[in-house]
């Protein structure tokens, strides 16, 4: 099919200035149609999914380094790549990102890594999961093309993140969520105030509910992060990694582990990744990039492991509710990418994530979600089936906090006595 | 037998911006012939040049998507509610 673009206008602010930086127009990932920078996400050819592309400022690498080098501490630091205004600090905004990068070598010598290893912790962000920084760019989209209430279709972590950030913008926020989430990603959705809808179904359900509710006159004025917003919103992830790449010292390391839900936030790596190497940022160097999925729902694993290049949708059944997305949108580039790149995907089971939890939290004092022990795990696994080479640098994402997630390893985990309080009973219990 | 047709944003400038319209059928690929006689164009976007579902459309009869049954053969009861949908959101 031949590109075009479909014509119209792209909002300019007072200012005069460009609303959304080095951004130049949407792009249809599958058949190339440019569309101009709006609040829509499929493309009217092919259906395909829309992305930011840029006017990326070539040519003066040093230059960059240093401008990015002196800007804040989050992921503004990035906005000459990012489709954000210039001003975009003077905005009203959670301001996420420059997580810690962990250097993980109890951690590497438990899983017999020699080539070091780096745990790049996203708990850190103001709703302690990477979903802040998503929705960071979201909410700048929402402000450009005046909508007024931000809302998403949520496994958890972004039903806070959205939440959070509407009450810090003053929009007003309407989020979905399945019903049967964690205790503790229901109250950290709902304790920011804004309208939180439990759906019955699964998050494919409400994921599809809110496709539709966008086509209806009550969508009219909705930013939905992750549908009509959803070109802007994925390249959040990108700055996972320029994060990575600039903290071990504007270099890629040779293999990442990245969890898989939709698959966005895993092609959006790649693609900063590529970004850098293009703008001359780092070093031109092969990396590997593998996926990791729960068992109880793998079909993009299955998809990789089967040799397809399409995924059949499953229904999700696995404690890592976080990743339990059936019909994964970006599935597809994601096998791509693991094969282009030389990684695999791979998945474990529920008792193989929890005991990553526990190893994570015993080796290096981080305590992860469920999303986090699938990475963690995979990790393992893909070392164990000899997928991984030990000798080469590995950086392994946690993607959000343990506290979300309590029940995965409250059952397995506790007290290691209870005594009274005296020396003989400690003794008694042979804790001396 | 007649379906009831859920049409997407993107697709309504075929459907004269009506969001939901009637086709006959009693199967998917049925339906979605009948609509394509009523809506010329709307075929081409939903089925790619080997007249497959293209990869980022989701289709339901009935809330069921069809990817779980028999694709374009999914049987369309009369008075079933087909929904046609973008895949890529979420996550």
């Amino acid at each position: 099919m031949a590109v075009q673009t479909v014509a119209s206008t792209t909002p300019a602010d007072d200012s005069g200035e460009a609303p959304f930086g080095p951004a130049a127009a949407l792009s249809c990932r599958e058949c190339g149609t440019r569309y101009p920078l709006s609040p829509v996400f499929a493309c009217q050819e092919c259906f395909g999914p829309l992305e930011v592309a840029y006017d990326l400022p070539l040519g003066d690498p040093e230059g960059l380094r240093r401008r990015i080098e002196a800007g804040p501490a989050n992921i503004w630091r990035y906005a000459p790549l990012l489709p954000v205004p210039a001003d975009v600090t003077g905005k009203q905004n959670l301001n996420p990102g420059w997580t810690k990068l962990v250097k993980a070598d109890n951690l590497a010598r438990e899983l017999g890594i020699t080539g070091g290893l780096y745990v790049k912790d996203d708990s850190g962000n103001p709703t302690h999961s990477f979903k802040d920084r998503v929705v960071a760019i979201a909410l700048e989209a929402a402000r450009t093309f005046g909508l007024t209430t931000l809302s998403c279709s949520s496994t958890g972590n972004l039903a806070g993140a959205v939440g959070a950030a509407a009450a810090r913008a003053g929009f007003r926020s309407c989020v979905f969520i399945p019903h049967d989430l964690e205790q503790g990603k229901v109250v950290m959705a709902a304790v920011y105030g804004g309208e939180l809808v439990a759906i019955e179904g699964s998050y494919d359900d409400v994921n599809r509910f809110c496709s539709e509710l966008i086509g209806d006159p009550i969508g009219e004025g909705w930013g939905f992060v992750n549908v009509n917003l959803r070109p802007y919103y994925g390249e959040g992830s990108k700055t996972l990694a320029y994060e990575i790449a600039e903290q071990l010292g504007w270099r890629l390391p040779d293999n990442l582990v990245i969890p898989i839900a939709s698959g966005s936030q895993l092609t959006k790596i790649d693609k900063g990744l590529q970004e850098l190497i293009k703008l001359g940022l780092v070093e031109d160097k092969p990396y590997k990039i593998y996926g990791a999925q729960a068992e109880g729902c793998s079909p993009v694993s299955a998809a990789y492991k089967a040799g397809h290049d399409v995924v059949r949708p499953v229904k999700p059944d696995t404690i890592a509710k976080s990743l339990a997305i059936g019909n994964p949108a970006d599935g597809p580039y994601v096998l791509d990418i693991a094969r282009r790149t030389g990684g695999a995907v791979e998945d474990v089971d529920d008792e193989q994530i929890v005991d990553a939890i526990k190893l994570l939290a015993r080796t290096e004092g981080i305590f992860a979600e469920t999303a986090g022990g699938v990475t963690v795990g995979v990790l393992r696994k893909l070392i164990e089936t000899g997928q991984l080479d030990p000798a080469a640098e590995t950086v392994v994402l946690n993607t959000g906090d343990g506290l979300k997630t309590l029940d995965a390893v409250s059952e397995t985990t506790g007290p290691t006595a209870t005594i009274r309080p005296t020396v003989a009973a400690f003794r008694e219990a042979g804790l001396a | 037998m007649s379906a009831s047709v859920r049409i997407p944003t993107i697709l309504r400038t075929y459907t004269g911006g009506q969001a939901e319209v009637q086709a006959d059928g009693a199967t998917l690929a049925a339906v979605i012939e009948s609509l394509e006689k009523n809506h010329a164009g709307i075929s081409a976007r939903v089925l790619d040049e080997a007249g497959k579902l293209r990869r980022f459309v989701n289709v339901y009869v009935n809330d069921d998507d069809v990817r779980f049954s028999e694709g374009l053969a999914t049987a369309v009861p009369d008075g079933a509610s087909v929904s046609i949908i973008p895949a890529v959101a979420g996550g």
